[in-house]
């Protein structure tokens, strides 16, 4: 796997380089602004690129604003933004039209090395990985809509849905059986009108349409 | 005579007007004063009393009118000048200048802009005024000095002529003891005479400084505007410091902690085979690491979060909903942006708001609500907990309530013993 990885701070970047090394990941390039990043992509065609999202020059939301250009300019590298804070809106802004091979991740979450790589992976492979943050922050401005018939349980395993989770992965993460876990998808797809399809992708993209809808609905 | 009139001049914060005062006036300045008053005074009030009416009368021929007027200006601008440097130089009161009209209007537009002007009439009205009444006191006091002198001499030369039995006065008082008396009158009234014309150069004073100084409401609304202004730029300042605090935050010590945590991670994952103590100690010192990085991320947000500059309240807040232990109801609708210190203000008011009702208020469940009617934004934070909240205990209410007064704002905070807990807050939208 091919990654360009776009940090301003020279201590991250380093240590990315490190961390995607350990995991036989080949960073083909680091740049640490936005534009090179632009032209790092145009350059390598990498698989994916690494982003952080508040760069120079103005450090607010470059990062993000440049990988929607790498989405809508080279469809087929895969985005996985870190940033120091999780914010729904830039998810928002990233998961607008298509949730394909993106992620938004906490810097945090760097530190649990074979986690990352694993959610990075996913990505890669055309796969989601978003923030509990992010999900987190997505399902609480949904109050007042179907999301409410959901028993706590059902949130549970919607929001690790949304991260991008398969069934094992939230069995897994719920010490539940990956029956159970089958059991409360169904139920959440019932109670959200759902059609039920078995591609992990589909059922986040199936999620954040949902929600991105229901958002439409409250404002 | 030890008497000397000071001015003081006290220089509030800023550039606020001074205020003049005064203790005392050395007589014989005062007598120069009043006489020299009485002496300017009169032709002027003379020439006002005829001018002002006259300018009023022409009024249908606009010219004339205008002309007197202008005319009137004029000399009112003169006196105004050489009363100022009379007061100052003689009994060293120096009066704050009044705000002048300003000079760049057109002819006409100057005089209707000064036909407007309070300070122009305040002016006017104490040439008048003084211009009658130092006449008055020019007159009263060249009586009294001249009566006093007159009684002085008069009457001694009189009672030590008879006293020598050579009494040639037929128009003086036979009577020993009143030629006495008036002698003695004469002596003390000649002794109080830089008394009296320190009273006449007071009234003067305290004249010139209500009429021809800035007015006492215009000093205080300048003051005041002055002190707002300085304290806009101290709350600006505060936003600013926190701002940097944040970015350094962000720039240095956030990175290098994700960064030392990342590495911990790296040797964690590579170093599978370690004894248990470096297994343990490595286990640990990548917990700590990461639990640092939690907690300075929520401090590093608590001061300022970027997503407020960059995308507003509404998304600034939604991410401290979704960190809440409590489920919160969010609601915010905003028409337009605030402006930015508002903005920051509101944050803080509603994350401080939050942090106290997880803390104390045992409450299961928030609601939020941002609303703004473009003049004042209105923040409300209801809590369903066991309330007994009260800003006045010293908790972090307190700062709340400084916070929000620093911008005007308001703070209203409803929490009887038992719950439930409103807390409502208005600020002014722009700032």
């Amino acid at each position: 796997m091919r990654v360009v990885i776009a940090e301003d701070s020279t201590l991250l970047r380093e240590g990315l380089i490190r961390l995607l090394s350990v995991a036989d990941i080949e960073v083909v390039e680091a740049v640490d602004n936005a534009e090179d990043l632009l032209r790092a992509v145009e350059q390598h065609a990498p698989d994916l690129a690494l982003v952080d999202v508040r760069m120079p020059p103005s450090f607010t939301d470059e990062g993000i604003r440049a990988a929607l250009v790498v989405r809508s300019t080279w469809p087929d590298v895969a985005l996985l933004i870190l940033s120091q804070y999780v914010e729904e809106r830039y998810a928002t802004d990233l998961l607008s039209g298509t949730t394909k091979a993106v992620g938004y991740l906490l810097k945090d979450r760097v530190a649990d090395v074979e986690d990352f790589i694993v959610a990075l992976r996913r990505v890669a492979a055309g796969g989601t990985a978003l923030d509990p943050e992010v999900v987190a922050q997505l399902l609480i401005r949904r109050s007042g809509d179907p999301l409410e018939a959901l028993t706590p349980r059902e949130r549970d395993v919607l929001e690790l849905m949304a991260e991008g989770r398969s069934n094992g992965g939230i069995a897994e993460a719920l010490v539940v059986s990956e029956s159970a876990v089958a059991k409360h998808v169904n139920a959440i797809f019932t109670k959200l009108d759902m059609s039920q399809t078995e591609s992990p992708h589909r059922r986040v993209v199936a999620v954040l349409q949902f929600l991105a809808a229901s958002k439409g609905a409250r404002s | 005579m030890t008497t000397t009139f000071t001015q003081q001049v006290r220089r509030s914060a800023g550039d606020a007007p001074p205020v003049a005062r005064y203790r005392a006036i050395p007589g014989g300045a005062a007598i120069l004063s009043t006489v020299l008053a009485g002496l300017i005074g009169f032709p002027t009030f003379v020439t006002i009393v005829v001018l002002l009416p006259l300018s009023f009368g022409l009024a249908p021929l606009v010219i004339p009118s205008l002309i007197l007027l202008v005319i009137l200006w004029w000399l009112n601008d003169g006196l105004t000048y050489v009363h100022r440097s009379r007061l100052a130089s003689l009994i060293g009161l120096r009066i704050p200048a009044a705000r002048r009209p300003d000079t760049h209007y057109s002819f006409v537009k100057g005089t209707l802009v000064r036909l407007k002007s309070r300070s122009t009439w305040r002016q006017l009205t104490y040439h008048t005024l003084v211009g009658l009444l130092n006449f008055v006191m020019t007159n009263l006091l060249v009586a009294w000095i001249a009566m006093s002198v007159l009684c002085a001499t008069v009457f001694a030369t009189t009672w030590s002529l008879s006293m020598a039995g050579l009494d040639q006065t037929p128009w003086v008082p036979e009577a020993l003891a009143i030629r006495i008396t008036f002698t003695v009158i004469g002596i003390v009234a000649f002794i109080l005479t830089p008394w009296v014309a320190r009273a006449m150069a007071c009234m003067d004073g305290i004249l010139a400084i209500a009429l021809l100084g800035p007015s006492r409401n215009r000093a205080l609304s300048e003051k005041v505007e002055t002190l707002s202004k300085s304290r806009a730029g101290v709350v600006d300042a505060a936003d600013a410091e926190r701002r940097r605090i944040e970015r350094d935050l962000h720039d240095g010590t956030q990175q290098r902690l994700t960064s030392l945590a990342m590495n911990l991670g790296i040797a964690k994952a590579t170093f599978k085979d370690l004894p248990m103590p470096a297994r343990k100690a490595l286990d640990d010192a990548h917990d700590e690491a990461k639990q640092a990085l939690v907690e300075l991320r929520m401090l590093v947000r608590g001061l300022h979060p970027a997503v407020l500059d960059d995308r507003g309240l509404d998304a600034a807040l939604s991410g401290i909903v979704a960190r809440s232990p409590i489920p919160i109801q969010l609601d915010v609708d905003l028409p337009m942006r605030p402006a930015r210190t508002i903005e920051a203000v509101a944050y803080f008011v509603i994350s401080e708001a939050l942090t106290n009702v997880i803390k104390h208020a045992r409450a299961n469940v928030v609601q939020v609500v941002v609303t703004s009617d473009g003049e004042w934004l209105s923040l409300r934070v209801t809590d369903d907990g066991v309330g007994g909240a009260d800003h006045a205990k010293g908790s972090g209410l307190d700062g709340l309530k400084q916070r929000i007064d620093a911008v005007d704002g308001h703070l209203l905070i409803d929490s009887p013993v038992g719950g439930p807990t409103h807390i409502l807050a208005e600020l002014p939208c722009a700032s």
